[in-house]
């Protein structure tokens, strides 16, 4: 293999698990605080992706037309729009069953998802289709030695990257990022501490949803192609990726989305290579079965947390 | 009470008396199956309205002798789903026929349910041989043409187009599976070669990492047995990869929605084989294009509405001259010779498969796709890719 097929490879799998890492660090911090899973998040990254492109569709309409500035609208209205829908989801769907069986807000998390899916195949013009993103960044090739990479795919690489520590930083630094570590820790005790349990809940959620609409705008900007269904997909492998790396854990959820795009691109690269009776398409086969391997082997995941105390 | 009864039964008697002479037509129903949501549901759409069409003509006809209804029911193009939609419209007994499936998957786990309940069917968009030929049913009818035909035309066309290496991608439905099949017979019989085949799922979202093997195995063509969906993102995502190799299609990806949604350069010059002949080209399509765009549906026909149309149409004939009997009806269907229809004559072998043997060649040019002998590539003004 030459190494510019190599560096096509690694980056495909870096993007892939990038994006992968996005979803899985909001499921992860919805079960922090909460411990609910959230199972319509892979909806709301789509749902975050096609608000951008009506956006770029006003901006369109309205005359702007430097890239730049209309990627900076994409941005701000999608994950300001889709961050809203996440506390919605929150204040409406998750908090009022705080108290209920756990399945409940499975189920009714998992209803929204259906809801949200359909109602944007049937609201959008076409919707059953994929439909064509914008190409806001360079294209072109930068190489060093055989190395090569495209520009574009670099600059998501690199943003994903900074959103990710950016998360860290305001979880680890930050005085909200404390209240909600103490939220997670002990909801109670942080209540008695002064702390408005649910204030930290919606902001939570709004942050893990607006992280999803910014993996849906680089997920459309890396494929230039966003569809309905995008969301399904991404939200098992999300969950799969969250659990894996020990849910409640931001690094876990990093390391896990990594993790499965790394499995994934063996099973569809490196197992074929081996044997010509394995087929490519056994690669989430393939995946998925180390996922699970993985998970019987260490059931708190692979970095578990640190606090196991909850009964 | 003596009184009042004989008061009840003269009113009865009247309201009969005055009832009869304006007494409608009876109702006959007919059922459709087909993806209406999902990634297929464009096509499942444009099939709905196009039966829906032919109800709906054959209601405004005054020499029928019926009035029809339409039981549309979506099988989201999932073969659990299917059986049970397809369960469904065999057991209600006022259902005489059924339009059924564009999904050779869905076709394939429904057809024991239409055989079971004796309910005509005629398939007008599912491809798969087997859904006529691996077993004889009399029930199963189908107005399209199999993937036989366009794998063997389109194996000899390109091979002739001086091509010479293929990486084939499949999804790994029966109609994806079936095309690979084809199409790897007939392209060895020519003498092409096959130098890597990669089964993909119908969901897929990710092909970069088939694509990247496909770019170092650096093939003349790439070619994709599956649907629209999935083929809009291997085209897009060759692009992103630097794939240069030319994108030949099947029947699957002829639809509006391939090059609305690619864009128009991305699509330029990619080729689908498709069976039947182009609607432009039949005698009765203009009356049918105008009749459609006249009952203002949203959604366009798509590939396969004129087949829904003639499939429609072929089983309201039947009622007509048999009456509403599902095991006369499919005796009468089973007769059908050079019946003439918007897709051309139709005529049923013993196993109810329409003989077709036309294929016609589409290329995309400038945003449409254009029967390759109109277009400038078949005219050489244009070259495909790598030529």
């Amino acid at each position: 293999m030459s190494l510019d097929i190599f560096s096509q490879y690694l980056i495909n799998c870096l993007m892939l698990g990038m994006i992968y890492a996005m979803v899985a660090v909001g499921f992860t911090l919805f079960f922090g605080v909460l411990d609910i899973i959230q199972f319509s998040h892979g909806d709301v990254l789509m749902v975050g992706g096609f608000t951008a492109l009506v956006t770029y569709a006003g901006a369109q309409a309205l005359g702007v037309a430097n890239p730049w500035l209309q990627l900076a609208l994409m941005v701000l209205i999608a994950t300001a729009l889709t961050a809203g829908l996440g506390v919605l989801v929150a204040r409406y769907l998750v908090l009022p069953l705080k108290n209920a069986p756990p399945l409940n807000t499975l189920l009714i998390t998992l209803m929204m998802g259906m809801v949200l899916r359909e109602g944007v195949r049937l609201a959008y013009p076409n919707g059953s289709n994929p439909q064509p993103f914008p190409r806001l960044l360079p294209g072109g090739v930068w190489s060093v030695g055989g190395f090569e990479a495209r520009i574009d795919s670099t600059i998501l690489l690199l943003v994903g990257l900074a959103l990710i520590t950016g998360l860290h930083l305001l979880i680890t630094r930050s005085k909200l990022g404390l209240a909600i570590r103490a939220v997670a820790q002990d909801g109670e005790t942080a209540r008695i501490m002064g702390i408005n349990f649910n204030w930290i809940v919606l902001l939570t959620f709004g942050i893990g949803s607006g992280m999803a609409a910014l993996g849906g705008v680089m997920n459309g900007l890396y494929y230039t192609e966003i569809n309905f269904g995008v969301g399904l997909l991404l939200g098992v492998i999300g969950f799969a990726a969250a659990i894996l790396g020990g849910l409640g854990n931001l690094y876990g959820a990093i390391l896990g989305g990594f993790l499965f795009a790394a499995l994934q691109t063996v099973g569809a690269v490196v197992l074929p290579m081996l044997s010509q009776h394995i087929p490519s398409s056994y690669k989430d086969v393939f995946a998925f079965a180390v996922v699970i391997a993985l998970i019987a082997w260490r059931p708190t995941g692979l970095i578990a947390e640190k606090s196991t105390e909850r009964a | 009470m003596k009184h009042r009864f004989t008061g009840y039964l003269a009113t009865s008697l009247l309201a009969l008396t005055v009832a009869l002479p304006v007494q409608a037509k009876d109702t006959v129903k007919i059922a459709y199956v087909g993806p209406l949501s999902g990634g297929n549901s464009a096509l499942g759409i444009g099939g709905r309205n196009a039966t829906d069409l032919a109800v709906k003509l054959a209601n405004e006809n005054p020499t029928s002798k019926y009035s029809y209804e339409l039981v549309v029911v979506d099988d989201e193009c999932k073969p659990n789903i299917g059986v049970q939609v397809v369960t469904k419209i065999a057991t209600d007994r006022s259902i005489i026929g059924s339009v059924s499936n564009y999904c050779s998957a869905v076709a394939m786990a429904t057809l024991d349910i239409y055989k079971k309940f004796n309910l005509p069917m005629i398939v007008w968009g599912a491809v798969l041989p087997d859904i006529t030929y691996a077993q004889k049913i009399s029930e199963i009818h189908r107005v399209n043409g199999t993937m036989i035909q366009p794998n063997m035309v389109a194996a000899e066309f390109m091979v002739k187009q001086g091509y010479k290496t293929w990486a084939i991608l499949h999804d790994t439905t029966d109609y994806g599976k079936g095309h690979n099949r084809y199409f790897s017979e007939y392209l060895q019989k020519n003498g092409g070669k096959i130098l890597g085949t990669f089964g993909v799922t119908a969901d897929q979202q990710d092909f970069t990492a088939e694509l990247t093997k496909v770019k170092e195995l650096n093939p003349d063509v790439v070619y994709f047995g599956g649907l629209t969906p999935i083929g809009i993102r291997i085209r897009a995502q060759m692009e992103k990869l630097g794939i240069k190799a030319q994108f030949q299609g099947t029947s699957g990806i002829k639809s509006d929605s391939y090059i609305e949604s690619l864009g128009k350069e991305l699509a330029e010059g990619t080729l689908s084989l498709t069976e039947g002949v182009a609607l432009e080209r039949l005698p009765r399509g203009a009356a049918f294009s105008e009749a459609y765009a006249k009952h203002g549906y949203d959604q366009p026909f798509e590939a396969y509405g004129p087949f829904a149309f003639a499939a429609a149409n072929l089983i309201i004939d039947a009622i007509e001259k048999v009456g509403p009997n599902r095991r006369k009806v499919n005796e009468e269907l089973g007769k059908t010779k050079d019946a003439d229809t918007v897709i051309g004559k139709v005529s049923f072998d013993d196993h109810g498969q329409n003989i077709i043997p036309l294929v016609t060649k589409y290329v995309v040019q400038d945003g449409k796709w254009v029967v390759w002998e109109d277009s400038e590539y078949g005219a050489g003004k244009r070259k495909l890719k790598g030529l």
